[in-house]
């Protein structure tokens, strides 16, 4: 999803990275492509990629904060300095969120870095997912005062500010990935304060029947051999697949405020660079 | 592979891993329900912040106390249940709140600990707890043998090595080895130990804010006195999940990606000696059975029998649609059992109907219980 998204953004000329935060490196895979790491890889006109890495973005933060080499040198050789740095919780999320930041920055903070129009995330899961996006606001409570906490609150105004970040949820027409995006949907919105554009219900299978031709179908089905009736209760089995989807499609609907998009099913064995562009198209 | 019910036999702690949206929760949840319908008292824990699982055992919430599944609404699916069913959500916060005030030498210390403001974020808000809650109050259980059988639910893989080093994390942690040092007044230590060090820890306090580094040591020092107890109390953990009587389950779906990572997880298990019971995967698509006899026109046949030009080619598309997902989930699932060097590998198609309540965990029952003839029987019988 992440990427379709970002092929449609970059298919209307904005310079666009997707970011992965879990060292998963879809993106990457889907492309066919070398893992990139942490590094701004081109994927294609105007789409980069990045894998970010929880270490080397503290690395890169304390070497955008040190300028004497020496200093930073020692710090990362200093056994208490990367026992702090993995010991003080949600460190981790922090530095990841500030990354992210900084590569949305159009004044950037790395030497010679790229200006990108857009940031996408593929964020962590339904439940980690929030507490990742609460990361700064919870660390700004921790650290009062220093360069972290400034840094910290600055992140978590990124985050809600609705004029610069929104979220789309992705879902599936199921009861209970439906069930968790109503209430992820709130709780974006009420707990961690950040704005829901578009809720995305992925795999939506074609409506290739019709109930009286399923019933025939279904007639078939209990009498023939073989292929055809192999053929007849596949038939009667997508019916029945894209029936109980509709269903929880429309109360999807009814459960929350955000527009539902739809997102057909890919008949496909792998998913690859194609697929992601043929979902991109129908992104909107 | 034998069937799941062998499988458990004797098993007191049953851990299903895998990747999120692969049907972990509900894997589990009809693993418990399995087992309890074979006569245990049975528990399942969801360390998930997400409420799936109450959502499948039908329970309005969860909390930190198992509650027990009401035997009825299993007899209306028409499933015995001879032992019994329990279900628990875990509230990592207040497990761990019950693990300090069990591990406190005195009131003051346990409140010295609950009320420092590292220790709330650490117990609450920030990722990673839950798994460090989840593996002490499998723990917990376990010891207090209230049940035969427990089944964990872990969070998604990339965070199932987190949760397997959550004992030692934790320790390591708390011990705090090194920062404790120089966390003393005196700042002897420091001195010994060379000036890099307290350079190091200078540029720290000037990068993260000296609240944070007070918190943090005043943090060390509550805890002092529980860093044996704890110490403890993490090998135990460690030991128990490295027990005969433990078995861990991996679960996936048949796509590349989950295979891929369910591959990664039984290195990891293997790597780290744990016991590996077997693999599950979820929503598979069956190949059709026969074909020999006229599958070369179908549309032709089926025209033949429909009387409908158009629905016939409609019907032969979406089957050979079905086909190219099938022969995909066999290749993958071949892939996997020969990564695995496992002989089987349990199979649960991919239903008509989703799975969300008993109903529907009692047909996946079915398929994850089955023995290798019922299996067999069982693809058979569908397309």
């Amino acid at each position: 999803m992440a990427v379709a998204l970002g092929l449609r953004a970059a298919s209307e000329g904005k310079r666009t990275i997707v970011c992965e935060v879990s060292s998963q490196e879809n993106a990457s895979r889907m492309f066919d492509h070398a893992e990139v790491g942490f590094h701004e890889v081109e994927m294609e006109e105007n789409l980069w990629s990045i894998s970010i890495d929880p270490d080397e973005s503290m690395r890169e933060y304390v070497l955008l904060q040190l300028k004497v080499r020496a200093m930073r040198d020692m710090l990362f050789r200093s056994r208490i300095f990367n026992y702090l740095a993995a010991a003080t919780p949600g460190l981790k999320e922090l530095v990841t969120i500030g990354k992210i930041w900084e590569l949305a920055q159009l004044d950037r903070k790395v030497k010679q870095g790229r200006k990108y129009d857009l940031v996408i995330v593929d964020a962590p899961a339904t439940g980690h997912g929030i507490g990742f996006l609460q990361t700064p606001r919870t660390f700004a409570a921790i650290a009062r005062v220093g360069p972290i906490h400034s840094q910290a609150q600055q992140l978590d105004r990124l985050i809600t500010d609705h004029d610069h970040t929104g979220t789309a949820i992705v879902s599936l027409p199921e009861e209970m990935p439906v069930n968790e995006s109503a209430a992820l949907e709130q709780e974006l919105r009420d707990e961690v304060g950040v704005a829901v554009d578009r809720i995305y219900l992925n795999g939506l299978y074609p409506e290739r029947f019709s109930k009286a031709e399923c019933e025939r179908l279904g007639e078939l089905a209990g009498g023939e051999n073989g292929a055809v009736r192999a053929a007849a209760r596949a038939a009667v089995s997508e019916h029945q697949r894209a029936r109980s989807q509709r269903a929880q499609l429309a109360r999807l609907r009814r459960r929350v405020e955000t527009p539902v998009k739809t997102l057909p099913f890919l008949f496909e064995p792998e998913l690859g660079p194609e697929a992601a562009r043929r979902l991109s198209r129908r992104l909107g | 592979m034998p069937a799941l019910g062998d499988v458990l036999e004797g098993k007191e702690v049953c851990i299903c891993a895998g990747s999120g949206g692969v049907g972990k929760t509900t894997t589990s949840a009809a693993i418990a329900a399995g087992m309890a319908a074979r006569g245990l008292k049975v528990c399942v824990l969801t360390i998930d912040p997400a409420k799936r699982l109450a959502d499948s055992l039908g329970l309005k919430e969860l909390d930190n106390t198992a509650r027990r599944v009401d035997p009825k609404l299993f007899a209306k699916q028409g499933v015995e249940v001879e032992g019994e069913l329990w279900a628990m959500m875990l509230d990592a916060k207040a497990t761990f709140d019950e693990l300090i005030a069990r591990q406190a030498p005195d009131e003051e210390s346990r409140d010295r600990v609950l009320n420092n403001r590292i220790y709330q974020q650490i117990s609450s808000a920030l990722a990673g707890s839950q798994e460090y809650m989840a593996m002490e109050k499998l723990f917990e259980l376990h010891t207090e043998g209230e049940f035969d059988l427990l089944v964990l639910d872990t969070p998604p893989t990339r965070n199932a090595l987190d949760f397997l080093d959550a004992p030692k994390r934790l320790t390591q942690f708390i011990e705090g080895k090194s920062l404790r040092m120089f966390m003393k007044p005196t700042g002897l230590a420091a001195k010994v130990a060379g000036r890099g060090a307290s350079v190091a820890l200078g540029i720290f306090k000037r990068i993260v804010g000296f609240d944070l580094l007070a918190d943090l040591a005043e943090f060390f020092n509550a805890f002092s006195g529980m860093v044996d107890g704890f110490q403890a109390r993490a090998k135990r953990v460690n030991k128990l999940l490295g027990e005969p009587t433990t078995c861990f389950l991996v679960v996936c779906g048949p796509q590349g990606e989950p295979i891929d990572e369910a591959v990664y997880f039984h290195r990891k298990l293997v790597e780290a000696k744990l016991p590996f019971g077997g693999v599950i995967v979820n929503k598979v698509h069956y190949p059709a059975e026969d074909l020999e006899n006229g599958s070369e026109d179908l549309p032709a046949a089926l025209g033949e029998k429909l009387g409908d030009e158009d629905l016939a080619q409609r019907v032969a598309a979406n089957f050979s649609d079905y086909q190219a997902l099938a022969e995909r989930d066999a290749r993958n699932i071949e892939r996997l059992a020969k990564e695995l060097r496992t002989k089987g590998v349990i199979r649960v198609p991919y239903l008509d109907e989703d799975v969300h309540d008993l109903a529907g965990l009692a047909q996946v029952n079915r398929y994850l219980f089955a023995t290798g003839e019922e299996r067999i029987a069982m693809a058979a019988g569908r397309s």
